[in-house]
């Protein structure tokens, strides 16, 4: 039992944590979201050289042949910088979709994902619109008890625009055909859940990073800001709001973090882990956007403040890969079973 | 990451199961802030301490285990899971036994800790006075130096368990011409000692676990001082972490909370509404997220880590969730929630009364959730200092 980060991934954090922190500012942030594509082909390339996008890729396809446990603190940066465009989408949910299918559809596409060289985004029934879909070049696309491979040429897509720019939803039009099928019945379903489960990590974590971020400017403004005299961060009023936030963003950090581990190991508890960290990291990142907002007053309702970016990405991602009511369903089912293996020293018997 | 325990971890708790299942008293005791539920409470004890599971995680010469505390966490997973009493010495054996091993002298530590652990020596926290709770620098009890001695003049008040225990610990001002957090020492002061007067105060729940502690003349060695003299305030912080945090409030026991009001719910289905449904699940969350972070947090300090200042983080997250519990219970009871055991219709409402007065004072004691507050947005985020 050791519920730490290794050395090694504490590094790969640091130094994702660094590049973004340059080289995804709020000005880049901004400048994408201004953008026709909303896509910065330079900053794709160098995430795959950082091994972000490739870290679900194994070695011999030439990725990083790691797990959830390392790219959740990754997906967290990801979130931290409110970083634009399908990186969780790709590198967190379709490349070890495309993985898991393997043949020919791995054989064509995998090593190109975890090189940055293709992009490709999952269509799940979760989410009604896909995001990002007008950069993919592959669409895996659920269609009832299948799913089905296919390139954007063979799509049409009806932007839907949202409230976080930074993702661009689009509705999907397409035709399957025995072509495009690449799996069905249990195991399109089994795929399909555990690209669920990817989708719902990958959005806590971020969720996490976002949230952090959001008490950070907080703390920055609210430390210069002299009203009465004085900073409004000493304040107890301001205090204690975000101290709140503190305290429910760093009780949602384990829960995220043992989502991962879960996902990795493919624990029998993953549904109901996940679930929940979802619904932790939501509401934290939630509260934590509440919390900055007030501290900021009225400068923080304004498009010009950076504080939005965040804001944004927090409320979206509260939305895709399942809803607050769905996440909380799915741990009432368990919670509230007969005979629900809860309590004291259970924690830990969903492990494989 | 490796959330699996070892073959040897599993062994352990196949141990302590084993050991409480044949053990565990199959009645409740008494409260043990009553007389005769202190005598049943510390014959249970002795039987604990005999088993060798009063204090996993202390060297065996202290009365312990030599447990890790990963073990720690799995014999109070099962402890709770076994429905074992409440421990009656929690001041001694998870706040002033962790403090003597940080500060004590060798003679302190042979001296004290095998009596703690094996609960001869019953202790009372000597922290709160009538003009000092949460604020502990303005504490003005007095220890006048008079050669091998310390004499002792003023008064304590909320002395949790003071009314059936046998020592006290707490902070006394040694210089008289101090102010705030210099100046003050770390007694153990035996409470038979003359010139020492214990009156107890009826706690809201009716019970007198609390007391006033008065002290006129008393004389206490100064061997009963623990680290420096003037250097009270280091101590004190070092037991105020381990009241906030880990020791004190093992996750198993809001598992077990938790555990208790799912099976509530579910045996109540006309009171339990989608929403109280709904946050009966949020609790079992919480509990679970409060069980997570404590792994996190003996993980780290497994590998060589310190508890600092998310000590504070700790209190108000299991303090609010405690209260949240028992609110959901009381309103899955509905007008039964009023009822005392005794009641003749109160069969099923269990002690969640009783455990809701207790939860309430959760906020406050260990330091008010205000202070934990003012703790994390300066000293965690880095706020500036409030005015």
């Amino acid at each position: 039992m050791r519920f730490a980060f290794s050395d090694d991934q504490q590094l790969l954090q640091g130094a994702v944590r660094e590049f973004l922190r340059k080289e995804c500012t709020p000005e880049v942030v901004r400048a994408l979201w201004a953008d026709a594509r909303g896509h910065a082909p330079g900053l794709w390339a160098q995430l795959a050289e950082l091994g972000v996008l490739g870290a679900l890729v194994p070695e011999a396809q030439g990725g990083m042949g790691l797990d959830e446990r390392d790219l959740v603190l990754l997906l967290e940066e990801v979130g931290r910088a409110a970083l634009p465009g399908p990186v969780a989408a790709c590198a967190a949910v379709a490349a070890p979709l495309v993985r898991e299918l393997g043949g020919a559809t791995a054989e064509r596409w995998l090593a190109a994902l975890g090189a940055g060289r293709a992009i490709a985004v999952v269509g799940h029934p979760a989410n009604p619109f896909v995001t990002d879909a007008h950069l993919a070049d592959l669409l895996l696309l659920a269609r009832g008890p299948e799913l089905h491979a296919v390139e954007r040429a063979a799509v049409r897509l009806v932007h839907q625009p949202a409230s976080d720019p930074g993702r661009r939803l689009h509705g999907v039009e397409w035709e399957p055909g025995a072509g495009t099928r690449v799996a069905s019945g249990a195991e399109a379903e089994r795929l399909l859940a555990a690209a669920f489960d990817r989708g719902a990590l990958a959005a806590a974590a971020q969720a996490l990073g976002a949230a952090d971020r959001m008490l950070e400017l907080a703390v920055a403004y609210a430390s210069q800001r002299e009203q009465f005299g004085r900073p409004i961060g000493s304040f107890q009023a301001v205090q204690h709001q975000l101290a709140d936030a503190k305290v429910r963003v760093e009780y949602a950090r384990p829960v995220v973090y043992k989502a991962a581990w879960a996902v990795a190991t493919g624990a029998a508890s993953r549904p109901v882990d996940v679930s929940h960290a979802k619904l932790a990291a939501g509401e934290a990142a939630a509260l934590a956007a509440r919390r900055s907002l007030q501290a900021h007053g009225a400068i923080g309702y304004t498009w010009e403040q950076d504080l939005h970016l965040w804001m944004r990405r927090a409320w979206s991602l509260a939305l895709e890969w399942g809803d607050p009511p769905l996440h909380l369903a799915r741990v009432s089912d368990f919670v509230l079973a007969d005979g629900a293996p809860i309590g004291p020293g259970r924690t830990f018997e969903g492990g494989s | 990451m490796e959330l699996v325990y070892t073959p040897a971890q599993q062994a352990f708790r196949a141990e302590a199961r084993a050991w409480l299942e044949a053990n565990v008293p199959p009645a409740p005791l008494g409260s043990f802030d009553t007389a005769e539920g202190a005598a049943e409470h510390r014959a249970w004890e002795k039987r604990l301490h005999a088993g060798g599971w009063a204090m996993v995680p202390w060297p065996v010469e202290y009365g312990g285990r030599g447990a890790d505390l990963l073990e720690w966490l799995i014999f109070e997973e099962e402890y709770y899971r076994a429905g074992a009493p409440k421990r009656i010495n929690q001041n001694g054996i998870f706040l002033l036994g962790p403090t003597i091993m940080e500060f004590g002298t060798p003679e302190q530590k042979a001296r004290f800790l095998p009596r703690i652990a094996s609960s001869e020596d019953v202790w009372a926290q000597g922290w709160s006075e009538p003009n000092a709770g949460s604020d502990m620098a303005a504490i003005q009890a007095s220890a006048r130096r008079d050669g091998d001695h310390y004499v002792l003049r003023g008064q304590k008040t909320w002395a949790s368990r003071g009314a059936f225990a046998d020592w006290l610990f707490g902070m006394f001002r040694t210089d008289p011409a101090s102010e705030r957090h210099k100046g003050l020492s770390f007694l153990l002061v035996p409470l038979d000692t003359p010139g020492v007067t214990v009156r107890p105060i009826a706690q809201l729940d009716g019970e007198t676990g609390f007391a006033e502690v008065f002290f006129d003349d008393a004389r206490v060695p100064v061997a009963n001082r623990l680290a420096g003299e003037g250097e009270g305030w280091k101590v004190a912080m070092a037991t105020a972490g381990f009241e906030r945090g880990l020791m004190l409030r093992s996750p198993a026991r809001f598992q077990s909370t938790a555990r208790r009001l799912v099976e509530l719910c579910r045996a109540n289905p006309a009171t339990a509404s989608e929403a109280l449904r709904e946050e009966v699940v949020r609790c079992w969350m919480d509990a679970e997220a409060y069980t997570l972070e404590t792994y996190r947090t003996v993980s780290r300090l497994l590998a060589g880590g310190k508890i600092g200042f998310e000590a504070s983080l700790n209190k108000i997250f299991w303090s609010e969730l405690d209260v949240r519990m028992h609110e959901t219970a009381l309103r899955l009871l509905g007008h039964r929630a009023d009822l005392l055991p005794e009641a003749p219709a109160a069969a099923g409402v269990g002690d969640w009364l009783d455990g809701y007065l207790f939860s309430l004072s959760g906020p406050i004691y260990a330091g008010t959730n205000e202070i934990q507050r003012n703790l994390i947005a300066e000293r965690i985020l880095g706020l500036p200092r409030s005015g």
